[in-house]
């Protein structure tokens, strides 16, 4: 028995959330008084591999397959459902990002395993097992029973702490050879983000909404984004009017995210947005209406002129990073 | 080429959820019942695809898993602009059973491109069009926020983590949709609503599926703190507070 875990990384490094899912793994393992075994695809060195096993993995599986490359979610479901067999797998997790949506659901139907996606805490009962997961776009949150003898869980970015534990992992490399036959989406060409953060991974978001007033009023945002290492984001209207590109809006149909820390910065927290940042850990508001169902969700707020406010708190932040 | 547009009957997503029976379900008093968001701008794509005579395809349909209390948003979708509907009459209780009987109309009926939302907003489960693939052992592109038709070659934008790729599958295939996709929902005309009354529902019966998950229970999000209000004037006392009080910077 075991517990896998699909990790990603990007440049030969792994991205935050793998060291997440492998905590999250090791909970779920312990609870199942079983072991972790964690999955890597892809080109990473032996000594950044290792790193999964400080945070509770007992065995790190590593391919590397040129066939792998370009991302196909019938060749990864193949290769996952082979070595769910092998590690007699009977939970398995993944993030509940774009790839693990990708693989989660077409590895349900190959393993007759129902899916919990979107999970926040680690299961609730083992018997029936239950877990704890997101609905109504954050309004509620509801237990989930899943019956089949296999369980797939995708976990909610940001949801669970990394826990480093002690443990020797041991790296196996695998050959694992892919039906050329599956091989059907092809990739034409990959457009990747360069030097900017990557919204859905960021601890921290300043995000700007209509009461920026105009688009030329986003250096302040930006540059208060920049000393903090945040991701930068924004509200729908933002984005329908063209202030900012499509892929910063947050909101209800726009990216779901679960920062640390957003700061909505003259956005006045419409239902629709709330459902796609309720779950940061902390929200700050800035807004002039005092009445704005931003306040309502957040910890902190300041009612005032974000124009005003913002080169202020640019001051506030270059003074402790002195 | 034939198109189909998987169909989520949902509550409005302004709709404040409240539930019933012991917090088992939601409570549908004054629910506004709506087509999921995603599903609407996938249904708005797939028609203006089939706007431009040169894309080469013949038909839009829609599918949904529900009973007749879902009539209302299959006719919506007729108004926008559907051709025809198909209704697998059954309560949909979980994602592997509403998945399992969509592959089921694709198998009988035959579509080339088969169009699903990214999820659902009320479930959120992100996984019934991964699921219909498998089902069909066909290719699934995920996260897609462009679609459009060149020399006969579809050509998706497909977001991943950090960036885009540009990609392209051979029909049949399932594409997941997102954001971007199309610009706005389409709205029904006066002439799409009266056309729409004599549009075909096509009602099926649904395959015997076992579903393997179950809700049983739902409970709201525990409330937050009162908000702390920082002088407007006074802003370094907000960044003093992150730091020293919830030590996020």
């Amino acid at each position: 028995m075991s517990v896998l875990v699909y990790t990603e990384n990007w440049d030969g490094k792994f991205k935050k959330l793998s060291f997440e899912l492998v905590s999250y793994a090791t909970g779920v393992a312990k609870m199942l008084n079983t072991s972790v075994t964690a999955v890597s695809i892809g080109k990473v060195d032996e000594n950044e591999l290792i790193r999964l096993g400080s945070y509770g993995a007992h065995k790190i599986i590593n391919i590397n397959n040129d066939q792998l490359t370009a991302f196909d979610s019938q060749a990864y479901t193949s290769v996952l459902s082979e070595i769910s067999q092998i590690e007699n797998s009977t939970v398995i997790i993944f993030s509940n990002n774009n790839a693990g949506k990708a693989i989660a659901p077409r590895l349900s139907v190959r393993l007759k395993a129902g899916v919990g996606s979107g999970v926040s805490r680690l299961p609730l009962n083992l018997n029936p097992f239950t877990v704890y997961k997101r609905t109504y776009s954050g309004n509620a949150f509801a237990h989930l029973v899943i019956r089949s003898d296999v369980k797939i869980l995708t976990l909610a970015q940001n949801s669970f702490d990394l826990i480093e534990t002690a443990n020797n992992a041991t790296i196996e490399n695998l050959n694992v050879s892919v039906d050329g036959s599956l091989l059907k989406t092809v990739v034409k060409d990959v457009q990747k983000q360069t030097g900017k953060i990557v919204l859905t991974d960021a601890d921290i978001v300043v995000s700007g909404g209509r009461g920026m007033k105009s688009p030329d009023n986003w250096p302040s945002l930006v540059e208060l984004a920049t000393l903090l290492g945040a991701a930068t984001a924004c509200s729908r209207p933002v984005s329908d009017e063209g202030w900012r590109p499509n892929e910063e809006h947050t909101g209800q149909t726009g990216k779901i995210i679960s920062p640390n820390l957003y700061i909505a910065v003259g956005i006045s927290g419409a239902t629709q947005h709330l459902a796609g940042i309720s779950s940061s850990k902390y929200i700050v508001a800035i807004n002039t209406d005092k009445d704005a169902p931003i306040f309502e969700a957040a910890q902190y707020g300041i009612i005032g002129d974000a124009m005003k406010v913002l080169p202020k708190l640019v001051e506030a932040v270059k003074e402790i990073k002195k | 080429m034939k198109i189909l547009v998987c169909i989520s009957n949902v509550p409005d997503t302004t709709t404040k959820i409240k539930f019933a029976e012991g917090n088992t379900s939601i409570d549908s008093t004054g629910i506004q019942w709506v087509i999921n968001p995603w599903d609407e701008l996938s249904l708005t794509r797939a028609l203006e695809l089939k706007d431009d005579a040169t894309s080469g395809i013949k038909s839009v349909t829609v599918v949904h898993v529900g009973t007749a209390t879902s009539e209302p948003t299959i006719r919506k979708a007729l108004a926008i602009g559907a051709d025809d509907a198909i209704r697998v009459n059954a309560e949909s209780s979980d994602a592997w059973f509403v998945a399992a009987q969509i592959a089921e109309v694709v198998k009988k009926e035959q579509f080339d491109i088969i169009m699903c939302g990214i999820e659902s907003s009320d479930y959120n489960g992100s996984v019934v069009g991964g699921m219909i693939s498998e089902f069909l052992g066909i290719p699934s592109v995920s996260a897609v926020s462009g679609i459009k038709i060149e020399n006969g070659q579809l050509i998706m934008t497909r977001e991943i983590d950090g960036g885009k790729e540009i990609v392209t599958a051979p029909v049949p295939f399932v594409a997941i949709v997102q954001k971007g996709i199309a610009k706005e929902p389409r709205i029904a005309a006066m002439r799409g609503i009266m056309m729409a009354r004599s549009k075909p529902v096509k009602l099926v019966d649904p395959l015997a599926v076992e579903p393997l998950t179950q809700i049983v229970v739902f409970e709201k999000p525990s409330p937050r703190a009162a908000c702390k209000y920082i002088d407007a004037d006074n802003p370094a006392q907000l960044i003093d507070l992150l730091q020293n009080e919830a030590k996020i910077i």
